[in-house]
């Protein structure tokens, strides 16, 4: 890679690089995002590797891994440009067909195609397929095309222009501007004003002053993050460097976690490439700015993810937050003012100074403008990574995008915005996702988790095991936070047992106030509501549990009863012999019956019973 | 790092008097003072458990709660780290701040049944048993952090810290073995609020985290004065050789 100099050197380089390239050369793009890694996408491009030695195209066929296509429910993902085809569960062993049919012959292959699990209608072109059409991909825009390893892939697609932009024909205070303008909150989950927060920062007196960008992502099912920095990380290096030119900072951090080794390593190299042509370091494309930029990893606490936390962490101090005033944009890093926003917040600001403050505030709803990255899990048919206009509803998300509810079951709940996001029943299907609309529901976008749940989810277990994955991650720091979310985890499993009371029920939302109100940082705050909007929403089964002691769900163990039907069973043995307590008796060739005292609830009897004669309720 | 709150001990260095509104009486304050000083130099009695005046405030134990702002538009934050500024409008003890402060209060009565300054705290608040669970019913370390606090500030060696995360958070030596930084000054006992840190001297020797210290006997009296590491240590930070401190203070 040459250094850049000057515009002019970047602006004919990148001439080149595009009159170089054959826009109608035949492309395989194999997604080697975080959905497809693990289901072989390596093993898939070796073998086109070499399919295509074997056939004399190497030369003519140019073979990518990319990040994340979208939809990793057909993992592994190939997409074959120019023609836009998609193909789906691609193994090793379908590469010689794809190669023969598609790339020779320039046919489709049918089976390996989208079909529509409702329609049985097939499309084989992205754009055809619903997943994609509802979509408005800006931060994943390059995503599925791009080589993340390759500066040329992204600067063939106009990557660092913004940065030119920025440093050369806009002013500090025309960059703040045009981000105040755009709308854009910060995508984290707090949803700050981020023009406003640099504006502040930059307004601050104390020098130096510091970018952090956030990718510390922890919650359970959530992926957009590291989908960004695994797939795009120089689009989150641009954005952090316009934000550093409108601040005035001189040095960066990214802190990521140590669980993400292949986001750490891309950002690692992107950075390496940044700072060899010159978009990083001393005097950044002649303008004089300089700022570099620097990875701090995490290890693994989700409270990390909480910006005065991260800040302790990164300092070399135990990973607690601490009460605020002072904000980061005050008194940060070492003290000093410090803009800390969440990867997908840096991935949007180079496209808004692309394209303009007016174009992104087109998008969305009054007051929350642009798109939002989900990860779309769960109980859907289409699970992945999905980008919408901020105030599409649930129900388009969940049936249009994600293809409705898998085994044809029926709705039951979406979880947004990671473990401490509510849990909003069928009836608000209708809402439009943006910050405060999912506020008025009692849930938070957070960083954009969306994990839907179908009738077979026990809303008490589910809140009971969002509650005790915060126990086990919070801090400690504060008295409501440790000891209330200990009492809450205590109630619910009172609850799960059998043993709960209504009285502990008041208790409960007595403590989830006092927590809500009294906690240091944002995991307290909203720990409370998963425990909360199931208690609103859900509190038949709540009370199911207390007053009748069931799990209409057949869900919580100790709430189950196995017992044999007399009729239909034909005295087989085979769940006497599976069951461990020695709670199965009767005679060969008779009815079985289970000792209700010694049963241990373990279900291996109705796994074995293959005349379904053991019947749970 | 921790805000530095400005205390009574630092009045000289506080930036300009500005005027708020405490429980509806207009006071004047220096500006960025913590909420909790100016409070209590003005007879508003806020209770507190984690706050010592010598040491930065980080808000542990969520008692000095105070309601901030106009209805409806109010919020709860910590007395103790939030900084005094102009037209602030301030209950100390308003319904939702004392609901907030009974429970932090029943939360800590089932974390340590047994422990003096909490049932006596609790009681003042109408609170005389908990409604929680309580896991050990010996417990009674309230992870206030005034130890961990004391250590590194005052005496400077960071000898204990915080361990864990909520389940078994406590106050510890690093990998819970004898620390090789601590000099047995016992300072983290005495400004514990609950005793909990178990401490013993006999024979000239003082035990303290698992390890014993051997004391220094004055050179007059023949009195202990303090561990050896602990005159060491002063030494180190004074300059002076270590012998000017055999003599204890009653002597000297």
């Amino acid at each position: 890679m040459p250094r850049f100099e000057s515009i002019d050197h970047l602006r004919e380089y990148r001439r080149q690089l595009i009159a170089k390239r054959d826009p109608n050369q035949p492309q395989v793009l194999v997604c080697a995002g975080p959905g497809c890694l693990p289901m072989g996408s390596e093993e898939v491009a070796a073998a086109f590797r070499e399919e295509l030695e074997k056939n004399g195209l190497a030369a003519k066929v140019l073979l990518k891994e990319c990040g994340c296509h979208g939809l990793c429910a057909g993992a592994v993902r190939v997409l074959i440009r120019p023609q836009e085809i998609t193909y789906q569960h691609v193994t090793p062993e379908d590469v010689a067909e794809i190669v023969e049919q598609t790339l020779k012959e320039g046919q489709v292959v049918d089976r390996l195609i989208y079909e529509d699990l409702h329609t049985q209608e097939k499309a084989a072109h992205k754009g055809e397929i619903p997943f994609f059409q509802g979509q408005m991909p800006i931060v994943l825009r390059k995503l599925d095309i791009i080589d993340p390893t390759s500066l040329d892939d992204y600067l063939a697609l106009g990557g660092y222009r913004a940065l030119r932009k920025a440093l050369l024909e806009m002013k500090p205070d025309d960059i703040i501007d045009a981000v105040d303008q755009s709308g854009l909150r910060g995508r984290g989950g707090g949803g700050f004003p981020t023009g406003r927060k640099w504006r502040i920062c930059q307004d601050a007196l104390e020098d130096p002053k510091f970018i952090i960008c956030n990718g510390d992502e922890g919650d359970p099912g959530a992926f957009m993050d590291r989908a960004v920095m695994e797939g795009d990380p120089h689009a989150v290096l641009e954005g952090m460097i316009i934000g550093a030119r409108a601040i005035g900072a001189s040095k960066g951090y990214i802190y990521v976690r140590h669980e993400y080794p292949l986001a750490v390593s891309r950002l690692q190299l992107a950075i390496d490439q940044a700072r060899e042509s010159g978009f990083l370091g001393k005097n950044i494309l002649r303008s004089g700015f300089d700022f570099d930029i620097k990875i701090s990893r995490g290890a693994g606490a989700f409270v990390c993810g909480e910006e005065t936390a991260l800040i302790h962490s990164m300092e070399g101090f135990i990973g607690e937050p601490r009460p605020r005033p002072p904000y980061p944009v005050q008194a940060g890093l070492f003290e000093k003012p410090t803009v800390i926003n969440n990867v997908e917040t840096w991935a949007n600001v180079p496209e808004i100074i692309n394209l303009g403050a007016a174009w992104y505030a087109g998008i969305g709803t009054e007051k929350s403008k642009g798109t939002k990255v989900f990860s779309l899990v769960g109980a859907v048919n289409q699970t992945g990574l999905v980008e919408v206009p901020m105030g599409t509803t649930l129900r388009q998300i969940v049936y249009e995008l994600g293809g409705g509810i898998h085994y044809n079951r029926e709705f039951k709940a979406v979880q947004t915005g990671g473990p401490s996001g509510g849990c909003i029943p069928a009836q608000f299907l209708d809402l439009p996702v943006d910050y405060d609309s999912l506020q008025s529901v009692g849930s938070i976008m957070g960083s954009g988790g969306m994990i839907v749940m179908d009738t077979s989810s026990c809303m008490v277990d589910v809140a009971r095991y969002f509650i005790n994955f915060l126990y086990q991650e919070s801090c400690g720091k504060c008295t409501p936070c440790r000891e209330g979310l200990k009492q809450i985890l205590f109630i619910l499993d009172e609850i799960i047992h059998g043993r709960g009371t209504e009285e502990q029920l008041a208790l409960m939302e007595e403590l989830c106030a006092a927590m809500a109100s009294a906690s240091i940082c944002g995991l307290g705050k909203s720990a409370v509501n998963p425990v909360l909007s199931t208690m609103k929403y859900f509190r038949e089964e709540y009370l199911a549990h207390i007053r009748d002691k069931k799990c209409h769900a057949l869900v919580c163990r100790p709430l189950l009863k196995y017992t044999v039907d007399p009729e239909t069973c034909t005295g087989c043995l085979a769940c006497v012999r599976e069951c461990p307590a020695g709670a199965i008796s009767g005679k060969k060739k008779m009815a079985q019956e289970i000792d209700q005292e010694l049963c241990v609830k373990c279900g291996l009897c109705y796994e074995a019973c293959q005349f379904e004669a053991v019947k749970i309720e | 790092m921790v805000w530095k709150i400005s205390d009574e001990t630092a009045y000289d260095t506080l930036g300009e008097e500005v005027r708020l509104t405490i429980n509806g009486v207009t006071i004047r304050a220096p500006q960025d003072q913590s909420l909790l000083v100016t409070a209590r130099q003005n007879g508003f009695e806020i209770p507190t458990l984690c706050y010592h005046r010598d040491l930065p405030s980080e808000g542990q134990c969520r008692l000095c709660v105070v309601e901030i702002g106009e209805h409806p538009r109010t919020q709860i934050v910590n007395s103790c780290t939030y900084p005094t500024q102009a037209g602030l409008v301030v209950q100390t003890h308003s319904e939702t701040v004392l609901q907030a402060r009974r429970l932090v209060l029943e939360l800590l009565l089932a974390r340590t049944p047994k422990a003096k300054l909490i049932q006596e705290m609790a009681a003042a608040h109408g609170v005389y048993e908990s409604r929680f669970k309580t896991d050990d019913p010996e417990e009674l370390c309230i992870l206030c952090g005034l130890c961990v606090r004391t250590c590194r500030e005052v005496v400077g060696v960071s000898a204990i810290s915080m361990k864990g995360r909520t389940p078994d958070k406590q106050v510890a030596t690093p990998f819970m073995e004898q620390s090789s930084a601590c000099i047995g000054c016992g300072s983290c006992a005495f400004v514990c609020p609950t005793n909990v840190i178990p401490y013993t001297e006999k024979e000239g020797v003082r035990t303290i985290w698992g390890r014993d210290f051997e004391l220094q006997a004055c050179n007059v009296c023949g009195n202990y004065i303090a561990p050896k590491y602990q005159l060491e240590h002063w030494a180190k930070i004074t300059g002076d050789p270590v012998e000017s401190f055999f003599v204890c203070k009653d002597c000297r």
